[in-house]
């Protein structure tokens, strides 16, 4: 009494919140007030609003605190005030999931859902909901239907609702009250329309066929509840996605367009565009009703408007273009969303021409629009530079101008990546992004950003016309930022130097002075290169200082192999797969919501699959899987068993991997394998069967071979077949019928050992291929030398590229297999790694005469028997 | 959260010497430009919440597990929400992954939040029946004092709007009428002959017989 009286003296004192400041306990007790009779709903309601307020500040009951409150609650039913029981059934919601034994409450909200009083019955039927399990259901399930078809709309309306909550609890709940539902769709009150729309919906979204007759009925009906309307239009999009019921579910959506409630013609707009049904007439009417809504004087619609139609100017960019002048009206719109999103449409659809006035426009306000919509702009500077070429100076100034601002490190990192992306594309803007890179990275809190943009100028500055206007910038972050970025300076100061000679002499003197940092690392590092770099004459060793991209875990498990040995032989590095690099998504990816996880490479993890299979182990332990091929097929797809095959190459082995699936439900395999019949020079190691393989279920066996000793013959096509025993089993139970089993046989598809599965690409950006060929001959190795005139179907130059490419498994070095279009002439730079570590240098001239593509191979490497293979498998 | 290279980021290494490309990835940012069929349901709205002039919660409810699962999170959404919308009347935000509509009134603010993907012209349906019924309730004097005054008829009508994320009425009035209005809480003398007769109305519509004391 006393707390109450309280807090009427602080309300009366005016302007304070009467919520504030209370004590959960206080509170709590106070609800002891609930077991007084007679019940004073006044103060009770009272309370009760203090607990459901401090439950919605975020404040956590106990479990018995909360059970507390509950059964103290309960007291309350003894009222009749109307107030205080609907709070009661509010309380009961919020305590249901943290206190015990809430059924208690189970018989007094029955009786109140199936009394007379209309405001009690459908909050006690949503009450009653929330606290029933599996086991209560069927218990309420006559009254449940019953309040479903009930004449008043909010009980009806409450039934739906619940029932749709209560699939969490029992999955078929709405399809048993289908009837029911399907009764309550005729009722006259537009929510009661709409909610029985969504359990019918719930109740039939697994049966297809049950989804389009409904559609199909209520198209010709005309539903009164727009949010009936917005679900039905849903649906029928859910279907000509999934391509039913084709032309009179389009033309029903198409009909919405003209529905007299703007929800529905948005929605219905909306559905069209996402449709995907390209085509100028479909999109027409679309984008005229969007047009239209963007002349509103409500914000939601012309945000919903132009949002719709900036999505559609990726796609299609002439489509929207009839709208460029509604488009132009909202760039100064107070809404910055919408003003961001009308300008980036524009520079979308736009011509080259308004490109500056556009950037200028948006100039203005950038500063004041969130960093989500920011990337909005950046993505679409991103496209634009990508459309004209010529317009990079400006973009580009817009972009460094962005990269001053405030920002997120998201946002940073869009605009680094955008500016990256250019200079990629466009050589000229190369100079441009760099400087505007390294005024960036001047003033940047972020460091795994400031980090990476020294990475890049170590790759790309030494190769610009004036390198040394980096080494200041670079050394300035020596001088004045974090370890990990000095650490990265020093390695980006390094490159400068195995790049530049002329440079040389002053990075050591830079790099000497860093071997005085405070930081281990950056002092090991600045140790590492001066060392390297001051034996400047040996060109084998200049690679280190760009050491290959290797995948740390196999490195790491090559080493401790290493260590395990004798130790007397160097350990050789190019047995260790280099990492797998995550390719540059396209444009379609940029702007979707893929999150790209850092990932094992393929051959990590097959070989940890590999590793734990004890039978493979004395291949498997020795040495590190070098490669693995990609999955070929033996079978056609819809053959009664399905087999696939992944070639595992290791430094003297091979190991097949068949992946087996059987497609009978009515037969179950035993003892699976596949047999081949070796090739010549090859030996049959041996081979592990799957001992099951039931309907639907992938089972794998393996063949392990040793690769002959004469290379020559390690190219080989062989022959398999797949061997079992069948067992008869009932395809419901998938127990077999028969005791004994019968051996059976099915022949596969001839499977085929080539150059590139034995073979690992590794070239990429950080090789010098030039200084690597000219040390390949000052270290001795073989050259073969050979001319070619490749076959009738290669008729370019990139499709050579690709071919060769793909056949040999090389990786192409200084971004040689970009073929410049217009060309008659390329040279193609390869690198790669033979299993066993044998490195292998090729450069293919081609020549395009008449759509006759003429080549000239040139193959070094260590192993005379390799180079031989490689020109002889060309040929 | 930031690819300068999968393995240097496994190892936990800062820098990004091993990397020989610079990849351009991830762009994961919570507004998804990139419109898709939306599935057919009834779980529309994400949240509603009502704060005052200082970004304060009055009350909030968020219906997705899913989004914002501790009220911690909940709180630094809706200040995050404040900072975006108190000084811009804009009615509408992308934050966080969500479609935001928005009201305000003195020293009140009502926001809505959807899926970026919901027809933002429904979830401002909701908005317009929250920011109604709340008027009505308060006689139109939708304050801050005023809402606390009546928070529990205010927390009555926010569980007849939306229930579990499902809209359960759009309409203000239809709203008003099944919250049982308390007829009275202001003193006859201080109230307009109108006030009076609506009032008079309600009660008549509200109270059922056999209800009163």
């Amino acid at each position: 009494m006393n707390a109450f009286k309280r807090d009427k003296k602080e309300e009366e004192d005016g302007g304070g919140n009467p919520f504030q400041n209370m004590e959960k306990t206080t509170v709590l007790q106070e609800a002891r007030t609930f077991n007084d009779t007679p019940v004073n709903p006044r103060k009770c309601a009272h309370i009760l609003t203090k607990i459901l307020y401090l439950i919605n500040q975020g404040e956590q009951l106990g479990t018995t605190e909360a059970t507390e409150a509950f059964f103290a609650m309960t007291k309350l039913f003894q009222s009749r005030d109307v107030v205080l029981r609907r709070l009661v059934y509010l309380g009961i919601k919020e305590l249901s999931s943290v206190a015990e034994d809430v059924i208690i409450v189970t018989s007094s909200l029955t009786k109140d859902m199936t009394g007379k009083e209309d405001l009690y019955r459908a909050a006690a039927i949503r009450a009653l909901c929330t606290i029933t399990d599996g086991g209560m259901l069927a218990a309420i399930e006559r009254y449940m239907k019953q309040a479903i078809v009930d004449k008043s709309p909010a009980v009806s309306s409450a039934a739906l609702v619940s029932s749709l909550h209560l699939t969490s609890v029992s999955g078929d709940v709405a399809r048993r009250w289908a009837n029911e539902a399907q009764e309550a769709l005729n009722s006259d009150n537009v929510m009661v329309q709409y909610h029985a729309l969504g359990v019918l919906y719930q109740a039939r979204k697994s049966d297809k066929h049950a989804v389009t007759k409904l559609v199909s009925k209520l198209t010709r009906t005309s539903l009164k509840s727009p949010y009936a309307a917005c679900m039905l239009i849903r649906m029928a999009c859910k279907l000509l996605d999934e391509d039913e019921g084709a032309g009179e579910l389009y033309e029903f959506v198409e009909s919405c367009l003209r529905h007299k409630s703007e929800m529905v013609v948005y929605e219905a707009a909306h559905a069209l565009v996402n449709l995907g049904r390209s085509g100028s007439r479909e999109l027409a009417s679309p984008i005229s009703v969007l047009q239209l809504f963007c002349g509103s004087p409500k914000p939601a619609l012309r945000f919903a408007a132009v949002r719709t139609l900036n999505k559609m100017a990726m796609s299609h960019p002439a489509a929207v273009t009839a709208c460029n002048l509604d488009l132009e009206n909202l760039i100064t719109d107070s809404n910055r969303s919408i003003a961001t999103l009308a300008i980036t449409t524009l520079l979308k659809t736009g011509a080259e021409s308004s490109v500056d006035r556009l950037m200028k426009q948006i100039a203005t306000f950038v500063s004041e629009i969130s960093d989500e919509f920011k990337v909005v702009v950046v993505q679409a500077i991103r496209a634009l530079c990508q459309k004209f070429p010529r317009k990079h100076a400006v973009l580009m100034n817009f972009l460094s101008a962005m990269l001053r601002d405030e920002g997120g490190l998201e946002y940073k990192a869009a605009i680094a990546d955008t500016i990256i992306a250019v200079m990629e594309g466009n050589t000229e803007a190369k100079e441009a992004g760099l400087a505007h890179l390294c005024e960036f990275i001047e003033d940047c809190e972020h460091t795994s950003l400031a980090v990476r943009i020294l990475h890049l100028l170590g790759q790309e500055g030494p190769t610009s016309k004036q390198p040394s206007r980096y080494i200041r910038f670079i050394y300035n972050r020596v001088i004045l930022e974090s370890a990990s970025v000095r650490a990265a300076a020093v390695t980006a100061l390094a490159h400068f130097a195995a790049s530049c000679p002329p440079l040389l002499p002053n990075v050591l003197v830079l790099l000497s002075r860093c071997q005085l940092d405070s930081d281990d690392e950056v002092r090991d590092r600045a140790a590492y290169y001066c060392a390297i770099l001051q034996q400047q004459n040996d060109p084998t060793l200049l690679p280190l200082i760009q050491p290959p991209l290797l995948s740390i875990p196999s490195l790491e498990g090559a080493l401790r192999n290493y260590i395990r040995s004798s130790m007397d032989q160097p350990f050789d590095i190019s047995q260790v797969p280099p990492a797998q690099t995550v390719e540059e998504p396209t444009q379609t990816e940029i702007l979707s919501n893929i999150k790209q996880q850092p990932r094992l490479t393929r051959e990590e993890s097959f070989m940890e699959k590999l590793s734990q299979i004890p039978q493979l182990a004395t291949v498997t332990r020795d040495c590190p899987l070098f490669k693995s091929s990609a999955v070929c097929e033996l079978t056609e797809s819809e053959t009664e068993y399905n087999v696939k095959c992944v070639k595992h190459s290791f430094a003297n082995h091979l190991i097949l991997q068949f992946d087996c699936l059987n497609t009978l439900t009515d037969q179950l395999l035993e003892d699976v394998r596949v047999t081949v019949e070796p090739p010549e020079g090859y030996t049959l190691i041996g081979e592990i069967p799957c001992p099951r393989l039931a309907y639907n279920e992938p089972g794998t066996t393996y063949i392990v071979l040793e690769y002959p000793k004469d290379i020559q013959a390690s190219v080989a096509t062989i022959p398999t077949t797949l061997r079992f025993t069948a067992r008869d089993c009932d395809p419901a139970t998938g127990i077999p019928d028969a005791e004994q089993g019968y051996d059976d046989e099915y022949m596969l598809e001839d499977l085929e050992v080539t150059l590139a599965d034995q073979m690992r690409g590794s070239a990429g950006r950080g090789l010098d291929f030039s200084a690597a060929w000219d040390a390949a001959a000052a270290r001795g190795f073989s050259e073969l030398e050979e001319t070619f005139a490749l076959g009738a179907s290669v008729t370019t130059l990139e499709a050579a590229v690709r071919s060769l490419i793909g056949f040999l498994g090389l990786g192409a070095a200084e971004l040689s297999d970009r073929v410049p279009s217009g060309t008659v002439g390329h040279t193609l730079l390869l690198g790669g790694v033979f299993r066993g570590g044998k490195q292998v240098l090729a450069r293919a001239r081609l020549a395009l005469a008449d759509e006759q593509v003429t080549m000239q191979l040139s193959v070094r490497s260590p192993d005379p028997d390799v180079a031989e293979l490689i020109t002889s498998s060309v040929g | 959260m930031f690819p300068i290279g999968d393995t240097a980021i496994r190892k936990g290494r800062k820098e990004g010497r091993p990397v020989t490309r610079v990849h351009v990835t991830l762009i994961n940012f919570d507004i998804n430009m990139d419109g898709q069929l939306l599935e057919p349901t009834l779980y529309t709205v994400k949240g509603m919440a009502i704060l005052d002039n200082d970004g304060n919660r009055i009350l909030a409810k968020y219906y997705d597990k899913k989004i914002f699962p501790t009220s911690k999170e909940q709180k630094a959404f809706e200040k995050n929400l404040f900072n975006k919308t108190h000084r811009a009347n804009a009615e509408i935000i992308m934050l966080d992954g969500l479609t935001c509509v928005y009201r305000s009134n003195v020293d009140l603010f009502f926001y809505v939040m959807g899926s970026s993907h919901e027809n933002e012209l429904i979830l401002m349906s909701v908005l317009n029946c929250l920011y109604d019924s709340v008027s009505q309730i308060l006689r139109k004097n939708v304050e801050k004092r005023a809402v606390l005054d009546s928070l529990d008829i205010v927390m009555l009508a926010v569980d007849e709007i939306c229930d579990g994320g499902i809209i359960l009425d759009a309409d203000a009035s239809s709203v008003v009428q099944r919250v049982a209005l308390r007829t009275d809480d202001i003193p006859l003398g201080e109230q307009t002959v109108a006030q009076t007769c609506t009032q008079l109305q309600w009660s008549h519509r509200a109270r059922m017989p056999g209800d009163l004391p």
